[in-house]
Order: structure tokens, then C-alpha cells, then sequence
């Protein structure tokens, strides 16, 4: 058995607690998840079955805790498993998820299938069998501070570029302010106008911010990838950026995974309670409508729909702010058919947008978003995702979809009472 | 051995074996699953009503919103045979004796004819799940011989009882046997193959509804 094998091996052995030993056993194959899984249901190949997707984890599960599995085993009856076997299932349990969750909501017996394929990236990962793409991310991630390698000057150099173009001093570093929010790089890089809408909004709401210039990136690669070490040290640096800076709240962006790494696995990672609250910007965004500090004038027209990444929705538990924020913004909001905890994934989750090898697969399975979007036929899409967007964008770009996308939290900017007296605040 | 000694068996000493075995079985299994615990979850909360593993125990009885029409075998197969099987095996009069015998508990039985109706039925969707593992490209992928084997041995039960029953093909003696020994193979397997699923498909719904509950998702 080689070295990485060995590792795999005992990480998967480490991971496998009571609901998995519980999940494997109670699947009856009745081959539902494959219903709830958008790589099946848009290429109806059986081998992108949920389930079937866990089969190493199931056979180890099977060798190393069951008294029946272990005698097999010891005379040579049970197929171990090999490095060839996880290499192989790179491509089911990396490229062909995105970790949304979908089928662990539908299964008849009640299995978590998404705990279980998070656990066995776990092995994979330290195996050597993840994609080379989110190898190389995670890396950066470590050594950067950022999955796209976004550091300190060039966060200031766009902030920066905001006080020009918009007036708006962005606050850092500020000791004892209310909320400190957190980023993607993406919305560094792409999606600027995000930072900028929380500044309006903040402004208007008369709340202190600031961001943390030691931990301003929330996307956690290590979570995507399946290392827990890794996951641990992004969120450590989130976690001492906040202590240190004594925020009552952490905000966290519009990116989905990142929301779920910090707000539901960050203090499992480091082993203890934050001392302060972790809300998703949506949270903090109808905190503030509940509140009467958050005034929108002029909503639109335009037939809107709203796309709900899995992250946020289904396995963050942000279900209802979004529609009582669109309510605000939007006459004509319709949801699209699945919304809500049912929505289905954009495609582009779980890292399978950063990984070149599932580009393919990733835009054959954005067709059942097509099908979503076709059916409501919106004129102006909204989301709450930096990567959703990016993905969405991709996908509507390859069938010729021409729906302007927008992100809520700009959206709601946009129509802010006091949207053009702005300044600095914090 | 002839069919009475084999009835004599299947009655005495084959049975206090059977349910010996299904009960140090299902001790083994219950342990090696249950003993491998989880750590506490530290995240706090999000209160959120009918989100809890409670709920998910008897939410996941229903399909979602559109799953029905999509896999209406295996919905409707599955709901036919888990409440035929359990109302047959519940309801029969004959196995509300034996139930009766060995624990003292007793209630009123189903009449014959709408047993044996109960009976068929359930046989039917049976076969149909059957033809519908081999037929349906996800779930013949699935299959292997664990889950053709937990078919058989739910299958044989309910086929030899139905037979006894109607004094069909052979003597109502041997096919009383065959009947009980069938039930003694499945107790025996039970907790060895994906039956097991009937004592280990409550914990799995509690967990997943607990995990995700505490996210304020009602799963």
C-alpha cells in the first residue's frame, strides 16, 4: 500500500462516525438521489448517482467496522481499495458535485449523502486525488491569503478605486465597530459595486463597519477541497481578525461556501464558540428592513426571479430574508419552479467551477438552470452568490440566454431612499 | 426429515434459535453502528419551527414536491409493500395468536378476505419493485446481491403464508414449515443485510434532520 493510500485510508477511517455507519446502512439503492442530482438528471448516466458515488467510502466502511466486513477481509474476500479506485473516483466525487445538498433532502431513508461525500473528499484530498485546479486554489489560498491570490494592496487599490468613483471612504481596521465584513475574491476582483452597496447601505442604516485588513477573505478552499486543517487555518484568521478588531458580527459575503464554512463549520474546525455572531449579508440586509433602517424607493417592473445558491438556502438555512428583500425591490418577483430549499444548483459549487476538467460536465447540467429560468422567464435574474454569478454568467453566455444578473444586495443598493447622499462611514 | 418434523422443528428449537440470532444480531449491529458516536456540534443554533430530527423522522414518509411523478414505482411500489407486509404480518388472526402466545399482547384481527386481498396486493408490488430494479437503468446499476438477496427473503415469507393459507400446490403442513422457516431465514439475515435498514433508517432520519434542523432547515 503507498504512503498517500495509507493516509486516505486513515482519515476516512477517522472520519467515519455513528450517522455515517447509520446512512450506509440504511440505504436500500431505491437510486432517488440520482433524481435529485442535476449530473444525472441532465445526462442520465447512472454512474452520477449520489450514492454511487460514495462506494469507496462504503466498502472501507464495511471492512474496518463490521464484524462481517472484517472476516471477509481477513480471508481475503473483501476488494480492497486502491489508489487507482480513488483516482478514478475523482471525477464522481470532485467533477460531478457541487456539494449541494440536494439529495440528502430527498432521500426516503433520510440520508446525509452530502455529509458523507464531504468526508470522503477528506480522504481524497490527502490522498493526492483532487483536481489539479483546486489543488493549485488551495494552495494559493494558504500562501496568499486569497484562492485567487488577492492580497492586502490590491484589496486597497480597489478601495481605492471606489473613494474616486463614488466618493465612498471604505473602512479598515476600525477597532470596536459593529460589523466587519468579509469577502470573495471575486467580489474583489469582479464584483466591486458588492463593496460599494454595503457601504450605502451601512451609511444609510447609520451602522459602524469596517473590514479586517489581516482576514478579509472568506472563501474557504480548504473546506471545498476536503482538507480540515486547511478549512481550520482560513476560518482561524477570520476568527482572530475579529477578536482582534472586537466586531459584535461578522458578515459574510455573498458567497455561499463561504457562509457555510464559517457560520456552520468554523466552530467545529477550531474546537470552540465564536465570541461573536457570524450573519450571511442577507441576514444583516432584513435585519435591518425589520428594523426600519433599511428604506427602498421605486421598485421595478421588470419580471424578476431570484436564483438561491445551495450554500445559502439549503444547507445555510438563509431561506426567507432574500424574498422579503426582493418584495421591497421588485412588483413582479416570481420564483421559479423548485425555489427555495428545493433550488437546483447552478452547477458550478463544491469547487467544480475551479476545476477545468468538470467545465464540460459543469455546463451540461447548468441546462436544468435553463429549464428553471425558460419556465418563469424572467427579465432580470438575482442572486446572492459571487461564484453563482460567475457560473450563471458561463452558462447563460454557452445557451445565448440573455438575462441581465444582478446581485441582491447591489439590487437593493440601487434603490436605497438615500442612494446618491453617500459617504464615508465606520 | 419429513414435513412434520420439519413443522416440529421450525416451531421449537429453529425458531428459539432464529429470534436468538435476529436479537444478538441486531445487539452487534446497533452496537458497531451506534458506538462510533459524533462530535458535538459547536455552531449555534438557528431556531427554526419544524426544523429537528424529530420532524424528518415522519417528514421523509413524503415525497417532495414533484419526486412522486418522477419515481412513481418506486413510491408507490414502496408504500404498497412496507404497510401490506406490516398489516399482514400485524392483522392476519393466525399471527396475532402467536403474538399473543409468546408476549400476552393481543388485538382484533383483520377479516380472512381482506387479508388475503392485503396479501396479493403486496405480492403484486413486490414483483413490481422486482421488475423494476432490473428494468430501471439507475437502480439495476445499484443492484447487486445484497439487495436481490433482502427481496427474496422479504418475498418468501409472504408467498409461503399466502400459500398455506390457501392450501396451494403442497400440504398446508409442509407449507406451514416452509412458511416458518422462511420467517426464521429472514429473522436470521435481518440484521446482516439491507433489512437492517428497519431499525437503522429512524437514526438516519434524526440525524440528518438534526443537522440540518440546527441550520433552520426543516429536511
Amino acid at each position: 500500500m503507498s504512503a498517500s493510500l495509507s493516509r486516505a485510508i486513515n482519515v476516512l477511517k477517522k472520519v467515519i462516525d455513528a450517522p455515517i455507519a447509520s446512512y450506509l446502512n440504511s440505504c436500500v439503492h431505491c437510486g432517488l438521489c440520482a433524481e435529485a442530482c442535476l449530473f444525472y438528471t441532465e445526462t442520465h448516466d447512472p454512474k452520477y448517482t449520489p450514492i454511487h458515488k460514495l462506494e469507496p467510502l462504503r466498502r472501507l466502511y464495511r471492512q474496518e467496522y463490521t464484524l462481517i466486513g472484517r472476516l471477509l477481509k481477513a480471508i481475503g474476500l473483501a476488494k480492497p481499495i486502491t489508489d487507482a479506485e480513488l483516482e478514478e473516483w475523482k471525477e464522481l466525487v470532485y467533477n460531478s458535485c457541487t456539494m449541494c445538498g440536494r439529495c440528502s433532502l430527498v432521500c426516503p431513508v433520510g440520508n446525509d449523502i452530502v455529509y458523507m461525500v464531504r468526508r470522503l473528499r477528506e480522504g481524497m484530498a490527502i490522498a493526492g486525488h483532487a483536481p489539479q485546479g483546486m489543488i493549485t486554489v488551495t494552495k494559493r489560498a494558504i500562501e496568499t491569503g486569497s484562492p485567487m491570490g488577492i492580497k492586502l494592496p490590491a484589496l486597497k487599490f480597489q478601495l481605492s478605486q471606489i473613494k474616486a468613483e463614488t466618493g465612498i471612504e471604505i473602512p479598515l481596521d476600525q477597532e470596536g465597530a459593529e460589523y466587519m465584513l468579509l469577502l470573495s475574491s471575486m467580489e474583489v476582483i469582479n464584483f466591486p459595486e458588492f463593496i460599494t452597496a454595503v457601504a450605502k447601505i451601512m451609511r444609510q442604516a447609520g451602522k459602524t463597519w469596517t473590514l479586517c485588513s489581516e482576514a478579509f477573505e472568506a472563501t474557504n478552499s480548504g473546506i471545498q477541497i476536503g482538507v480540515s486543517e486547511i478549512a481550520e487555518e482560513i476560518v482561524s484568521r477570520i476568527v482572530d481578525g475579529a477578536e482582534k478588531l472586537r466586531v459584535k458580527t461578522v458578515i459574510s459575503p455573498e458567497c455561499g461556501h463561504a457562509f457555510t464554512a464559517l457560520r456552520w463549520e468554523g466552530p467545529n474546525l477550531i474546537g470552540r464558540p465564536y465570541r461573536f455572531k457570524v450573519r450571511h449579508i442577507l441576514e444583516v440586509l432584513d435585519e435591518f428592513r425589520e428594523q426600519g433602517i433599511l428604506k427602498t424607493s421605486g421598485p421595478e417592473d421588470a419580471r424578476m426571479t431570484f436564483h438561491d445558491p445551495c450554500q445559502i438556502v439549503r444547507m445555510g438555512g438563509v431561506i426567507e430574508p432574500q424574498r422579503r428583500l426582493m418584495q421591497m425591490v421588485a412588483k413582479d418577483f416570481v420564483e421559479m419552479p423548485d425555489s427555495g430549499k428545493y433550488n437546483w444548483c447552478c452547477g458550478g459549487g463544491g469547487g467544480v467551477s475551479a476545476n477545468e476538467d468538470a467545465k464540460e460536465l459543469q455546463l451540461i447540467a447548468f441546462q436544468r438552470k435553463k429549464e428553471q429560468l425558460e419556465a418563469v422567464k424572467a427579465e432580470r435574474l438575482v442572486t446572492a452568490c459571487a461564484n453563482c454569478r460567475i457560473v450563471l454568467e458561463e452558462g447563460m453566455e454557452r445557451y445565448r440566454m440573455d438575462v441581465p444578473l444582478v446581485g441582491l444586495t447591489e439590487l437593493i443598493a440601487d434603490h436605497l431612499v438615500e442612494a446618491n447622499n453617500v459617504g464615508g462611514t465606520g | 426429515m419429513n414435513e412434520f418434523q420439519l413443522l416440529a422443528f421450525a416451531r421449537g428449537i429453529g425458531f428459539q434459535i432464529a429470534v436468538a440470532i435476529f436479537l444478538m444480531g441486531m445487539m452487534l449491529r446497533l452496537t458497531e453502528i451506534y458506538s462510533l458516536g459524533r462530535k458535538p456540534n459547536l455552531a449555534e443554533p438557528r431556531l427554526v419551527s419544524g426544523a429537528s430530527g424529530w420532524h424528518t423522522l415522519y417528514r421523509r414518509f413524503a415525497p417532495p414536491p414533484g419526486m412522486l411523478q418522477t419515481a412513481y414505482i418506486t413510491y408507490i411500489g414502496g408504500y404498497v409493500f412496507h404497510i401490506g407486509f406490516m398489516m399482514v404480518f400485524l392483522l392476519f388472526a393466525q399471527h396475532i395468536k402467536m403474538i399473543q402466545e409468546l408476549t400476552g399482547l393481543s388485538w382484533p384481527p383483520l377479516p380472512a378476505p381482506i387479508i388475503d386481498f392485503i396479501t396479493v396486493v403486496t405480492l403484486v408490488a413486490m414483483l413490481v419493485v422486482l421488475v423494476d430494479r432490473v428494468r430501471a437503468p439507475v437502480k439495476r446499476f445499484l443492484s447487486g446481491f445484497g439487495d436481490y438477496l433482502a427481496w427474496t427473503i422479504t418475498f418468501l415469507p409472504v408467498l409461503t403464508g399466502y400459500l398455506a393459507v390457501k392450501h396451494l400446490f403442497l400440504s398446508y403442513t409442509t407449507l406451514l414449515a416452509l412458511h416458518i422457516v422462511s420467517v426464521e431465514i429472514f429473522l436470521v439475515l435481518l440484521p446482516f443485510t439491507k433489512i437492517a435498514h428497519t431499525a437503522t433508517v429512524w437514526p438516519s432520519r434524526w440525524f440528518n434532520g438534526n443537522t440540518n434542523g440546527r441550520k433552520g432547515v426543516p429536511v
